[in-house]
């Protein structure tokens, strides 16, 4: 799998295809070598609607005395950081402040990298869920792999203001569960902003939502069309691919031979789909039942191409060999279910229990309210699998909220942990984050204080202002 | 099995042996809510499944079973005031859903007593997380009234109910305006005269129709319309709990408790005068609707302020589902500016008074039926759990549905087919 978003970045740059086969980087430069050389060839841009996100300005600051977890496993006790240029520039013990830098004392403080929630809807299914809000779905038809759901996002949603207090720093949106090809999912930081550009997540991956089972078949099924069983749903994903894959091959002829190959008629929901098999758009797929999954990592090797998450995973604890072995995170909840026949086996462990057997696992929302509290969700899931006797300590457990979304995300050279080089997207806790009573006090994101408790930095959305809610949390 | 030791249960009870066990739990941190308040180590003694003492220190007859809480906390299990716990077992499935009936020509007259199933698998599930008493709201359907609730305990007894039609439900929010016919107006013009239809039963019936109600829903509501059982009305909007507060003024001695409330806080003064309590959920902080833009973390602690009667619900998780997280609610009531002793309150006395049960339920004292948790910590922490659940002075099972599957699928390295393990 190919999740380097700094050679994407790079193509998109030079206004380049990314016609790298397979995800391997070998051909940017033969690539390159063709942009101007040949008048016949055809080349679309790949980043139409590209990101205007600039970080607010950040002062040198050290953060002093408290207990830090990194997000890739160490507890630092009394550790500092040094935030310069909205990067971090140092992190470990007795660390000295540069001249002028503002010192915040978090002694008796917690500090985590900045929560990223893998599986949102804040601003395509946003507050307040009125008719017109129902923007995250497009239910028309069982593969819309040609929308994109930053087309969706409304950046007014209050929702956001009330994560950002719950420490997240970067969130993915995705498209519902309704469709086999959900459409493309949308990398933010976490920033009140005009426009979804001003919050798209520099150089980050597209992403390609997928859902089994129940969903599209339900949908479909229930307007006598196609998919109504699981056995559809896979016979509609692999028709897809199988058109991808022509559509792939049309272009990388055409793009390897202009002369003799011309460029076959731009297809949005193949666009989408060739990004997947080419390595670039990384798959974010809503699976529940362990048996749906193994169908699913079948198909990937089939297409050859790569899933990078199962999302809500509600049975990835009877799989995690199949998990390890093909490489695929799971994001799960603490502890729903229930709420329909794939989530009956749902248990607690789920989280500590994938993790335990070698998995990459991790937590996530799907919801406006838990996204405000996923470090609580991880306390939950840790408690447990500690008392069914899993040894996992809270350094590793913070990954969950942290660095394991980044790499299913593709942006873990940039966030999820606090490493130096790494933006700055910081929370320091008011208790141990596990603690129901902690509270984010301070929310950097690239260095810049977005939130702060204490003095009352916060966003209010253009729909919050003016009305009864204003300013509360 | 349930059902062998149900009999055994009934048989005992005939032969006049105690079924109770007599039990005394010891070593922890007591949460009393009493004029006792919290104490720091101590115990209760239990015996026929009612609490005998309560103390730093307590006479341990010899010979009686001892629970060591070493160190732990030991609080009054969990009350639960708004669930469907037995109602659904699978939400998406509505051969499995009994918490609403859209298509029946009735609704007051419809008991969940009827519905429950205390077999479902979040009895078990919501026990081990310390819930061991809740109430059972059914959905609305026909109109507005959703039927009449029932409360139950969680041990997993075919009788788990312990009391039923014990009170009524309505929604008179947005989303029963629209139930009505469309505006807030029809609601309340309904609810009027369903109360008018409930005073005139049964003599209206003799020779007509009700205005609002058939024959048996006004018969069901004639107990809410005397004030023998609470009317819980859904209302978010602060103009709609006003609306509420004087409905029931003018409709003396009805007995309104007010759940959702989303914006209780701001009409705060008027409800703790009028006395009326509300059941909201400490986590609900987004303008979810219209109706709900002052939701606020703040709320609970804004009506706690101003001495209103508060318990908690977890109106914002599946009420069939995750009951059992209220208290993480209440913790994060806790976060969020209430004292912890007061949040406690809001999900053990608290709702069982709004009952009319808290004698007998939601606190550690003599003569109090033992319903005992022992948690591992602080039970407002989501770190803690319950090591032992009490109740009615018997141990319970702390495993189910889930934890079996857990244990099936615990170790990925044993060659035992998993179907053939336990």
């Amino acid at each position: 799998m190919s999740l380097d978003w700094k050679r994407w970045t790079a193509l998109l740059a030079a206004g380049l295809l990314a016609a790298c086969s397979n995800g391997q980087d070998s051909d940017t430069d033969s690539v390159a070598s063709d942009d101007g050389d040949d008048a016949d060839l055809v080349r679309f841009d790949l980043d139409p609607y590209p990101s205007t996100y600039t970080p607010q300005p950040s002062d040198t600051t050290l953060i002093t005395g408290a207990t830090i977890f990194d997000g890739v496993g160490n507890e630092i006790e009394n550790g500092d950081i040094l935030i310069e240029n909205g990067r971090i520039s140092a992190i470990g013990q007795g660390l000295e402040a540069p001249e002028g830098a503002n010192v915040v004392n978090a002694a008796g403080r917690f500090i985590t990298p900045g929560v990223i929630d893998i599986h949102s809807h804040l601003g395509n299914y946003p507050s307040p869920s009125v008719d017109a809000h129902s923007d995250g779905n497009e239910l028309t038809q069982p593969n819309t792999a040609e929308v994109w759901t930053e087309h969706s996002v409304w950046p007014q949603d209050p929702g956001f203001a009330r994560a950002l207090a719950g420490g997240v720093t970067t969130l993915q949106i995705l498209p519902g569960s309704g469709n086999l090809f959900g459409g493309r999912g949308v990398i933010l930081r976490n920033v009140a902003a005009r426009t979804v550009q001003e919050m798209k997540f520099p150089g980050a991956p597209y992403t390609l939502k997928m859902a089994c089972g129940e969903n599209p078949a339900r949908v479909y099924g229930g307007r006598g069309s196609s998919p109504a069983t699981d056995m559809g749903n896979m016979a509609g994903y692999r028709a897809a691919w199988i058109r991808a894959r022509d559509y792939r091959d049309s272009w990388h002829d055409h793009w390897d031979d202009p002369d003799n190959n011309s460029a076959p008629t731009r297809d949005l929901e193949l666009d989408t789909l060739m990004g997947v098999l080419d390595g670039d758009i990384l798959v974010q797929m809503h699976c529940y039942r362990a048996d749906q999954m193994a169908q699913v990592i079948d198909m990937s090797q089939e297409f050859g191409y790569q899933v990078s998450a199962f999302h809500h995973g509600v049975e990835a604890y009877k799989i995690p060999d199949l998990l390890a072995e093909a490489d695929i995170c799971a994001a799960v909840w603490a502890d729903w279910g229930g709420f329909k026949m794939e989530a009956y086996d749902t248990i607690r462990e789920n989280l500590a229990l994938i993790h335990a057997n070698g998995a990459c696992a991790m937590i996530h929302s799907d919801n406006a309210l838990n996204i405000q509290r996923l470090n609580q969700e991880v306390a939950k899931a840790l408690s447990d699998g500690r008392r069914m006797g899993l040894d996992i300590s809270d350094a590793d457990a913070v990954s969950w909220f942290t660095s394991n979304p980044a790499r299913a995300l593709g942006i873990a050279d940039e966030t999820g942990s606090l490493e130096t080089g790494k933006r700055a997207d910081i929370v320091i806790w008011s208790a141990h984050p596990f603690s129901t009573y902690a509270h984010a006090d301070t929310v950097f994101i690239d260095g810049a204080v977005m939130f702060d408790r204490a003095s009352g930095v916060q966003p209010i959305s253009d729909f919050d202002i003016g009305q009864i809610g204003e300013g509360d949390d | 099995m349930k059902k062998l030791v149900t009999l055994l249960a009934a048989g005992a009870a005939l032969t006049g042996a105690a079924a109770a066990q007599d039990l005394a739990v010891i070593n922890g941190r007591v949460v009393t809510n009493t004029d006792q308040g919290q104490i720091e180590n101590g115990g209760v003694l239990i015996r026929d499944g009612v609490i005998v003492s309560v103390g730093a220190s307590i006479d341990v007859p010899d010979g009686i079973e001892v629970i060591d809480a070493d160190g732990g906390w030991i609080t009054p299990g969990i009350f639960a005031p708004v669930t469907q716990l037995g109602l659904i077992e699978v939400g998406a499935e509505s051969s499995t859903s009994d918490s609403s009936a859209s298509d029946s020509d009735f609704s007051v007259a419809l008991d969940v007593e009827d519905s429950f199933n205390p077999n479902g698998t979040y009895l078990a599930t919501s026990r081990m997380e310390g819930i061991t008493r809740f109430a059972i709201v059914p959905s609305t359907g026909h109109n507005l009234f959703g039927g009449r609730g029932a409360l139950g305990e969680t041990s997993g007894s075919m009788d788990a109910l312990f009391d039923t039609q014990s009170f009524v439900f309505a929604d008179l929010s947005q989303s029963g305006a629209s139930r009505a016919g469309g505006s807030r107006a029809a609601a309340w013009a309904f609810l009027e005269a369903a109360f008018g239809d409930a005073r005139a039963y049964p003599g209206r019936y003799s020779s007509g129709h009700g205005d609002a109600l058939g024959r048996y829903d006004a018969a069901a509501l004639v107990d809410v319309v005397r004030g023998r059982i609470p009317l819980i009305l859904e209302v978010d909007r602060a103009t709609d709990i006003r609306r509420a507060i004087r409905f029931a003024a003018e409709n003396v001695p009805v007995q309104i408790v007010i759940y959702g409330g989303a914006e209780a806080w701001i009409v705060a003064e008027e409800l703790a005068s009028s006395g009326i309590p509300v059941l909201i959920d400490p986590m609900r902080n987004l303008p979810s609707s219209f109706d709900a833009l002052g939701s606020t973390l703040e709320a609970a602690a804004r009506l706690d302020a101003a001495g209103v009667t508060v318990a908690y619900t977890t109106q914002t998780a599946s009420g069939y589902f995750n009951p059992r997280l209220l208290p993480q609610h209440a913790g994060n009531a806790v976060t969020n500016g209430v004292s912890w002793d007061s949040a406690f309150r809001a999900i053990t006395l608290t709702p069982a008074e709004i009952y009319g049960v808290g004698d007998q339920y939601g606190a550690l004292a003599p003569g109090y039926l033992a319903d005992v948790v022992v948690w591992d910590g602080d039970p407002l922490e989501v770190m803690s759990a319950p090591s032992h659940v009490i109740i009615d002075g018997d141990q319970t099972d702390l495993t189910s549905r889930q934890t079996r599957l857990r244990d099936r699928y615990a170790d990925m390295d044993d060659t035992t087919p998993f179907a053939y393990r336990d």
